[in-house]
């Protein structure tokens, strides 16, 4: 990939996608490169429209602002489709993960992506329910961008996981987040 | 020296700092967006990591008092503040600094209300420009941490004993993830050294006074002394920024000059946009324009001899402001800029621009746009529009 990585996240509040634009920089930071992880600050409000960003490089990040050309586009809540266009400055070759029950090739359709494009698809919110009771996506979402992008070893994503939610949660919800990353990683689908 | 890398938010890494040097005593109240700062500190407080006297002041009038009281009775004090809270300080910045008294604060560069606005710009910073503190700016976490540790110095220092006041961008840095360097704790603790007390008010056996009335016979000669001592600090935040070197392997300078020597045009920019700037500055370079950076570090006091030298060859300057002075003139930094270049006849043509006022996003579209402008100028030696404001609906 090139000597840089935008990323940019599209949430709704209490998701937990702040949070994954954190451990995905802290776990990209353990292979020596350099690192931005930064949301867009508004209203915060449990349910709102958010943007987060990533900057993943070889070379020192002095860039401080929004990312408006992003190589990866995380749609964390699927709903937001709807109502706001994700692939907004997408470049011609970005790939989208997308957390939904729908097959790839719909979503395709949907965000009339470019063929060199690339649509995954990934039911994070039913592994979130399954893995720790609690739709909370941003760690099968994880799970999947490390499989569809390469930008990061899942051994690596692991190890953050473990330490980021190591800090604020008990053993049962750090072990559920890490088989969630993990079936992120195993069941995200391409098309 | 061990240097542990990390990825945290420009307050975490401000907060580690305060953490290393372990001051006697701080006084704070909070304000988005530096709470942060004192969050974490209270938590290193509570967890007994570091033996600083935590006061947790009723507002930031109070927080600044409480610091004059500490710093005036012997101890090493800091805060830190944003916006609002810097200006409810407005009278106590005034009395810290002429008291000559070593404070440091981190300030979180914010918007000033009305209307209400928690997001960057660098209106709080700018109005306290003229109060007898020493300014620091830094462009990411990086310079804020390694800043936060130099200012001790700086403020400690025997020729000195002023308090520093070091900027940082409020969200931009402040709760951006970033990658960085932290030093190690007994280095950082052997580069601050121990705190020297002067004239302090606990020690009962020389007793002394703080506060003094002093009419006109000698508040006049007063006055001249501190404008004396701030013509020393230059030299002195040269000398710590060597050492500095030492322990850190980065180098400080009362500015950074980049791609400027061979340079026709330049922009001069504070902080975070500089880093924006930058990578702006790269392509223009690839495609032949012969373009620089100067962005300043020691803003208070303003450096006016060695700026001037540094921009005089350009045929033409850009000044970006992150607030504006009201009543017609320029940005502040373009009035300081300005008067950097008044001794040189020969020098660039300066034209001033106010952007990102209240959070509103600086792009490199906006550096193009700059960059872009100066070319023409540069040609035609004319300006067109001497103070714009960009990236703002018509």
């Amino acid at each position: 990939m090139a000597d840089m990585i935008e990323i940019r996240w599209h949430g709704r509040g209490g998701q937990g996608t702040v949070t994954a634009a954190k451990v995905l920089a802290d776990a990209c930071l353990s292979s020596g490169r350099h690192v931005q992880a930064f949301p867009e600050y508004g209203p915060e409000r449990a349910g709102a429209p958010l943007r987060a960003y990533n900057r993943i490089s070889s070379k020192e990040l002095r860039m401080h602002c929004p990312v408006l050309n992003p190589q990866i586009v995380s749609i964390v809540d699927a709903t937001l489709l709807d109502s706001i266009n994700v692939a907004d400055g997408a470049t011609k070759d970005a790939i989208f993960v997308v957390n939904t029950a729908k097959e790839p090739k719909e979503i395709r359709a949907k965000l009339k992506a470019e063929p060199a494009q690339k649509v995954f698809t990934i039911d994070a919110t039913k592994i979130a329910i399954d893995c720790i009771g609690r739709a909370l996506p941003n760690a099968p979402m994880l799970g999947a961008i490390c499989k569809a992008t390469n930008i990061v070893t899942l051994e690596n994503l692991l190890e953050d996981v473990r330490k980021s939610f190591g800090k604020k949660f008990s053993q049962k919800i750090i072990d559920g987040n890490l088989e969630a990353a993990r079936r992120g990683y195993g069941e995200v689908k391409e098309g | 020296m061990m240097a542990k890398v990390v990825a945290v938010t420009g307050n975490e890494a401000v907060a580690y700092a305060l953490r290393q040097v372990n001051p006697d005593v701080s006084a704070a109240y909070p304000i988005t967006p530096a709470t942060d700062i004192m969050q974490r500190f209270t938590s290193y407080v509570s967890n007994g990591q570091v033996k600083t006297e935590m006061v947790l002041a009723e507002s930031e009038h109070s927080a600044m008092s409480g610091c004059i009281g500490a710093s005036a009775a012997g101890g090493r004090v800091m805060t830190a503040t944003s916006s609002q809270g810097l200006a409810l300080m407005w009278e106590e910045l005034f009395i810290a600094s002429g008291s000559r008294l070593p404070i440091v604060m981190a300030l979180v560069n914010r918007a000033l209300s009305a209307p209400l606005n928690i997001h960057g710009d660098h209106s709080d910073g700018m109005g306290a420009r003229d109060c007898g503190w020493i300014q620091l700016w830094s462009e990411n976490a990086q310079e804020a941490y390694d800043n936060t540790i130099q200012a001790f110095r700086i403020a400690e220092h025997m020729d000195v004993r002023l308090p520093v006041m070091v900027c940082l961008d409020g969200f931009i840095i402040s709760h951006s993830i970033e990658r960085m360097e932290y030093i190690d704790d007994d280095a950082v603790k052997n580069f601050v050294g121990a705190f020297k007390a002067v004239n302090p008010l606990l020690d009962i056996e020389h007793p002394v006074s703080y506060g003094p009335l002093i009419l006109p016979d000698y508040y006049m000669e007063y006055r001249k002394a501190h404008a004396e001592v701030m013509a020393k600090v230059p030299g002195i935040v040269l000398d710590v920024a060597k050492d500095f070197e030492k322990i850190a392997s980065r180098k400080y300078g009362l500015f950074e000059a980049y791609r400027l020597d061979d340079a026709e045009i330049g922009i001069v920019i504070l902080n975070s946009a500089a880093g924006t700037s930058k990578d702006v500055i790269d392509s223009f370079r690839e495609k032949g324009i012969k373009a620089g950076l100067l962005k300043p570090r020691l803003f208070r006091p303003f450096p006016y001899d060695e700026i001037g030298n540094e921009l005089k060859h350009l045929k033409a300057v850009c000044v970006l402001d992150r607030a504006d002075a009201f009543g017609g003139s320029y940005g502040p930094l373009f009035i300081d800029i300005a008067a950097s270049l008044y001794p040189h006849k020969n020098g660039p043509v300066l034209s001033n621009k106010i952007y990102g006022l209240g959070g509103r996003d600086y792009l490199p579209e906006h550096a193009e746009y700059a960059i872009n402008e100066l070319v023409e100028i540069a040609k035609t030696g004319k300006v067109k529009t001497l103070k714009e404001y960009i990236g703002v609906r018509e």
